[in-house]
Formats: structure tokens, C-alpha cells, sequence
């Protein structure tokens, strides 16, 4: 038991969703009289044993609404279990999001004394890691003026300067590594390795394979509130993979209105793509060395950070020839949220003859997991002479005889 | 109930935080700054001694009526301010509650001690009046911090059912906001309770907490010639009808509130 640093046993959680939305008075009296179970049991979490022991990361992988963000709430005890217990030994920090609490109004540095504050510091610890924390976060230029004049970026790195400083024995952390660019998250994964090395309990939530299999000990798998499986990151995120794809097959479970095949761990959906050409026309007749461009629709749930959005021209023998994404070409995309498109533009097409089809994706942020992922987005036919190859590129050629016997 | 020893030095940390950001945002982007702490009730005041002392008479023979009348007004400000604040503060602080750990009643205990910080702003205008009115000191007004202590309870009491029940039924911003109108009132704030002749209806009046806070902090520390709940009850058992509101009011709220609180962060 001493060496058991989370405990949950047969943990339920369920949300009583009001059908008609009970927040007057009035209503309360009507329903009173009335039938007053107009609820809906949404179970989120079903059953959950669990334990996690002392000095271990791990690692809680699942679809979007499969209750991991549920768990963790619980863990921190934000949420209170319906049934079941859970034992923590030990103190605990959630990192739900980073900078909560933040106040645009305030100051950098005041916005650090609170923010500090909610994370159990006193003034006085805080003065002695102030300097520390501003200079990890290299803003000191910038203390003295208002957090609304930050830009995102220095947001997320103040606030993650600040996270960092929490000296509890276990923390939860919930996809904090979906913000911030490259560098940002080669700090998160520095940050990850110390807290290794410290021997902390951490309990981390996330869509990133990449970063699940490389820094967690162990792995849980949930699905629609239930426990899957759990054990060796590999081989749960290996389960996770084939739950994806046993998914795909339910023909009930996405919607087909567009004609569309999805594939993906849902939270946004690739909707539409087309084809413009260079009078600004969408087409599906393009010429050879005409610029054009890919456009690629996209719904997102929520909001998504950091995605990245990618496409592949499919050749004639159906091999992907092309495949940029966002992230490779260098391109940040802001969050996205509703609806929108991206586009992709090329200066001249490099494609000779022939029809071509075109795949699109919207991925994680390591480019690991797909929100969205369409196969058979749209097909394309590309005019003109050049008849062999599925990509041109023009060679400067020369001839020499052989001036030997 | 030992408050010192169950809020621990995390807590105290962060209580004072918010405080602190609280007054640091009340006055953002204003010339004058802090200032407005002191200056509006002076200027609320004065409007309020310019029409009730100046042009409708009233309580020509209570003797240094106006610091009478502002003393009133400030005790009634400060139970608005709280239990008006508190209200929809466990609703405005959604973001922490949702996501961090945090004791939910801090929230409200933050909220009243800014309220408290205020009244004791407002006081020192209190004093300066009596000074210019020449007020002479009572001995009796060392009771005053009891009778404030009170006014306190009562109104975290209140605040504690009232926001609570707002993360529930939005109405009840609105029902308050009527409640406070009435008492506000029905409370002999800006008239003398002797201007009621109907006795029955006095001693009505005086079943309410803040009455009878109001009208015993006036003969404590402004003039003995306040008419109080002792007087108006003939020293009948139900003079302590108030005192038996105030607790019962502050224990059915915390209790409303401890039920509630485990679901705010569901509910809002």
C-alpha cells in the first residue's frame, strides 16, 4: 500500500443532464408538480479500478469523450465520485490548463503572484522563485505590463514557468503539450525527464502517441466511460489502434451525409476539398504548370491548438506522389474552432497528364494521431502533353558521342 | 467554529490573493483610483442628507441625525455590497472552480472580506462626520465591532445560501435584487423608527437582523436616544428573535452551501 500513490476502486461517474435546461425558478415549481426525472443519466466513467503507483508516469490514452478528462477531474477531486472512492497519497496539483486564473486586467508580475497563489505559494516563496520564473519564461522585459498585451505565446510560457514550480508529489496533467510551438514543447518534454528523475507520480492525459509511449511507464486505455485495457504503453496504444479501425467499420457510428469515409479519433472532420485554378475557379480540371490550389474544409468540435493540416495527391497507381503538411512546410495554423478551410498553394503544378486523387488529414500536433483522416477526398484530372510519369520536372538535357574506340 | 486552524497557510496565501486582485481590478483604469472607496459614500451621502435632512425634514428631533443617517447607510451598504458580490461569485470564479483545486468557501470568504476592507473605508468617513458634528465619545462603543461582527454573520450566511443557489437558478440574481429594494425600505435606514406610530408594525420591523443591528450601532456609539429592539419589545423574550435569524441564517447556509459544493464544478 505505501508504495501505491492513487488507489481508485470500482469509481462511477454520472452526470445528470437535465433535459430541458432546469435553471429558473419557475420551471423548478412545474417540474416539482410534475415529473420532476426529465434527467438523463449520462454515465462518463463506468466501473474504474485502477492504481498507479508511486514514481510512475502514466499514461491515460482514449477517444474524445471517452472520460479521461472525467478521470482526471475526479483525481483532483473537482468532480465527486458518484460511487466508489478514490485514495491519493500523497499531495497532488492538476494541471488542467495552463493559466488558470489568469487576469488580462493585472500585470505580468501580479498575474504571477496569483497564479503562484492558486498553485500554494505564499508572498514570500514566491519572491525568492519570481526572478527564476520570469527568466525561464524570458519576459523579463515585460512584467510590468498588462497580461492582455501579451501575446499567446508568452502567455502559455509564463503560465508554464509558473506549473513548473509546483513541488507536489503527484501531478495530473491534461494535454498540456497541445499548446506552444516547437521549442515550447521540447521545453514541456525537458520538464517531463526532471520530473522523472525527481521521482514525481505523474498522471498525464493525451492524444500525442509519440510522447505516451516515449515518458509513460504504464498506459490506460478508456473507452465510452469503460477501462479497456491497461499495462505497457506500447501494446495499449497498439489496442488503441485497432479500436480506431474497428471503429471505421461500424457503418452506424459516423454519419455519411457527405459521402465521406473518415477515419480518426473524431473532434474535427474534413468536410470538403477542392481544387482552384489560377482565375480562381474551383475545378477539377487543371493544366500542367498552371499554378493551383488545394482547398481543404474543415469542422472542428471544440477548439483544437495546434493541429496540423495535411494532403497527399494520389497517382496513377494509386501511390501518394506528394504529401506536405503544415507542419513540415513551416506553417503555424492559429486554433481553430467551427468552421473553416485551409489552402495550399502551388506555384506551378507539377503533374503531368492524368487523373489524380486527392487525400486530405488534420493531425495532432507530432503529427502521430488523426482527428481526420479522408481517403477519397476528390479526384482530379490534370490536361495537357507531358503522357509518361506522374510528375514532371523538366531536366536540361545534353548529348556527347563517344570519341573512343 | 475555529476559522484560524482550519484555514491553512496555502489557503491564507491565496485568500489574501484574491483579495488583493479583487481590489486591485475594482478600481482599474480610474483616475482617482482607491480614492472612490471613500469618495462614493461621501457623495451618496451627501445626496441622501440633502434630500431627507434638507428638504423633506426628517428626524429634525433625533439629535446629530446626520451622522444618525450615515451610519445606517454605511452598515446597509456593507450588507448589500457582501451578500450582492458573493452572489454570483462562485458563478464568476468558474474558471478556478472548474479547473483547479481550490476550497469553494474561500471564494466567498474572499468576497467578504473585500466588503469588510470597504466598510472599514466607510467608517473612517463615519468618524470624520462625528468629529465635524461633534458627536460626543459614548462609552458604549465598544460594543460596535460586536454589532458589526453580527451584521457580518448575518450576511455570509446569506451569501453562502445565495450563491450556492445561483450556480443552480439564475433567477435568484433577480429575486435578490427585489429582497434588497424591500428591506432597504422596510429597515429604518433613512428615516427614525419612531416616524412609525403603528407599534405592532415597529416591533415587525425589529424582528429584522439588520433593524436591529442598524438601530443598536446608532445608540452605541451616535446617541443613546435611538429607540431599540429592548425598548420596542419591553424586554419581552423576543427581542433575541434577531439573534435566533442571524444564526439560523448563517448555519443553514453553510449547510446548503457544503451539500453544493462537491457538484459547482458540474453545475456551472
Amino acid at each position: 500500500m505505501d508504495d501505491v500513490a492513487i488507489k481508485i476502486d470500482k469509481l462511477q461517474k454520472v452526470f445528470r443532464l437535465p433535459h430541458e435546461k432546469r435553471s429558473s425558478v419557475k420551471s423548478l415549481f412545474i417540474n416539482f408538480y410534475r415529473d420532476r426525472r426529465s434527467f438523463e443519466r449520462q454515465e462518463a466513467l463506468k466501473d474504474i479500478s485502477l492504481e498507479i503507483n508511486k514514481g510512475e508516469f502514466f499514461g491515460i490514452i482514449g477517444r474524445n469523450g471517452s472520460g479521461k478528462s472525467t478521470l482526471l477531474k475526479l483525481l483532483a477531486e473537482i468532480y465527486t465520485p458518484t460511487e466508489g472512492t478514490i485514495e491519493v497519497n500523497g499531495s497532488l496539483t492538476p494541471f488542467i490548463e495552463l493559466g488558470v486564473g489568469f487576469n488580462p486586467e493585472l500585470t505580468g508580475r501580479e498575474n504571477v503572484y496569483l497564479n503562484g497563489a492558486l498553485l500554494g505559494f505564499n508572498r514570500k516563496d514566491m519572491r525568492k522563485i519570481y526572478s527564476d520564473i520570469v527568466e525561464f519564461a524570458e519576459l523579463e522585459k515585460f512584467m510590468d505590463q498588462k497580461l492582455k498585451n501579451y501575446s499567446s505565446g508568452m502567455q502559455v510560457r509564463l503560465a508554464f514557468s509558473i506549473a513548473i514550480r509546483a513541488d507536489s508529489d503527484i501531478l495530473l496533467i491534461d494535454e498540456v503539450l497541445a499548446v506552444g510551438d516547437a521549442l515550447f514543447q521540447q521545453k514541456c518534454y525537458d520538464y517531463f525527464e526532471q520530473l522523472k528523475k525527481a521521482g514525481k507520480t505523474i498522471v498525464f492525459i493525451s492524444h500525442d502517441m509519440g510522447a505516451v509511449e516515449s515518458f509513460c511507464d504504464r498506459a490506460a486505455l478508456l473507452d465510452q466511460g469503460k477501462l479497456i485495457t491497461q499495462g505497457h504503453p506500447q501494446e495499449v496504444i497498439h489496442r488503441y489502434g485497432e479500436m480506431l479501425a474497428k471503429y471505421d467499420e461500424d457503418p452506424n457510428r459516423r454519419q455519411k451525409k457527405d459521402g465521406l469515409k473518415h477515419i480518426g479519433a473524431g473532434g474535427a472532420l474534413i468536410t470538403k476539398g477542392s481544387i482552384i485554378n489560377s482565375k480562381g475557379e474551383t475545378t477539377n480540371r487543371i493544366s500542367e504548370g498552371e499554378p493551383f490550389a488545394v482547398r481543404i474544409y474543415y469542422e472542428v468540435e471544440n477548439k483544437l491548438e495546434d493541429p496540423v493540416i495535411g494532403i497527399g495527391i494520389m497517382g496513377k497507381q494509386d501511390q501518394s506522389i506528394i504529401g506536405p503538411n503544415t507542419k513540415e512546410s513551416g506553417y503555424e495554423l492559429p486554433i481553430l474552432e467551427k468552421r473553416g478551410y485551409v489552402e495550399a498553394h502551388f506555384k506551378s503544378n507539377p503533374l503531368s497528364t492524368g487523373t489524380y486523387r486527392l487525400r486530405a488529414s488534420i493531425m495532432n500536433t507530432s503529427v502521430t494521431v488523426p482527428y481526420d483522416f479522408v481517403e477519397r477526398l476528390l479526384t482530379f484530372t490534370v490536361i495537357g502533353k507531358k503522357r509518361y510519369g506522374d510528375i514532371y520536372v523538366e531536366p536540361k538535357w545534353s548529348q556527347s558521342t563517344n570519341k573512343g574506340k | 467554529m475555529n476559522l484560524a486552524s482550519t484555514v491553512s497557510k496555502k489557503n491564507r496565501a491565496l485568500l489574501a490573493e484574491l483579495v488583493r486582485t479583487d481590489f486591485k481590478l475594482r478600481y482599474q483604469g480610474s483616475i482617482l483610483g482607491y480614492t472612490w472607496s471613500l469618495l462614493r459614500p461621501l457623495l451618496l451621502f451627501l445626496i441622501l442628507y440633502v434630500v431627507f435632512v434638507k428638504f423633506l425634514r426628517i428626524g429634525e428631533g433625533v439629535p446629530h441625525f446626520p451622522v444618525y443617517l450615515l451610519l445606517g447607510i454605511v452598515i446597509w451598504n456593507f450588507f448589500h455590497e457582501m451578500t450582492v458580490q458573493s452572489l454570483t461569485s462562485i458563478v464568476g470564479r468558474g474558471d478556478l472552480i472548474r479547473k483547479i483545486r481550490i476550497p469553494r468557501w474561500i471564494i466567498i470568504l474572499s468576497s467578504s472580506i473585500s466588503a469588510l476592507i470597504n466598510l472599514l473605508l466607510n467608517l473612517i468617513v463615519v468618524i470624520f462626520f462625528m468629529v465635524i458634528n461633534k458627536v460626543e465619545l459614548l462609552d458604549t462603543i465598544v460594543w460596535l465591532p460586536l454589532i458589526l461582527l453580527e451584521v457580518y454573520i448575518f450576511a455570509v450566511g446569506l451569501s453562502l445560501f445565495l450563491s450556492a443557489a445561483y450556480v443552480k437558478y439564475r433567477d435568484v440574481n433577480y429575486i435578490w435584487e427585489v429582497i434588497l429594494q424591500a428591506g432597504f425600505y422596510i429597515t429604518p435606514i433613512l428615516y427614525p423608527l419612531t416616524l412609525i406610530t403603528n407599534l405592532t408594525l415597529q416591533k415587525l420591523i425589529m424582528l429584522n437582523p439588520m433593524a436591529q443591528a442598524i438601530q443598536d450601532a446608532r445608540y452605541v456609539s451616535v446617541t443613546h436616544e435611538t429607540v431599540v429592539g429592548y425598548q420596542v419589545f419591553d424586554g419581552g423574550w423576543y427581542m433575541l428573535i434577531p439573534f435566533f435569524i442571524v444564526t439560523a441564517s448563517f448555519i443553514g447556509g453553510l449547510f446548503y452551501f457544503k451539500s453544493q459544493a462537491k457538484y459547482f464544478a458540474e453545475n456551472i
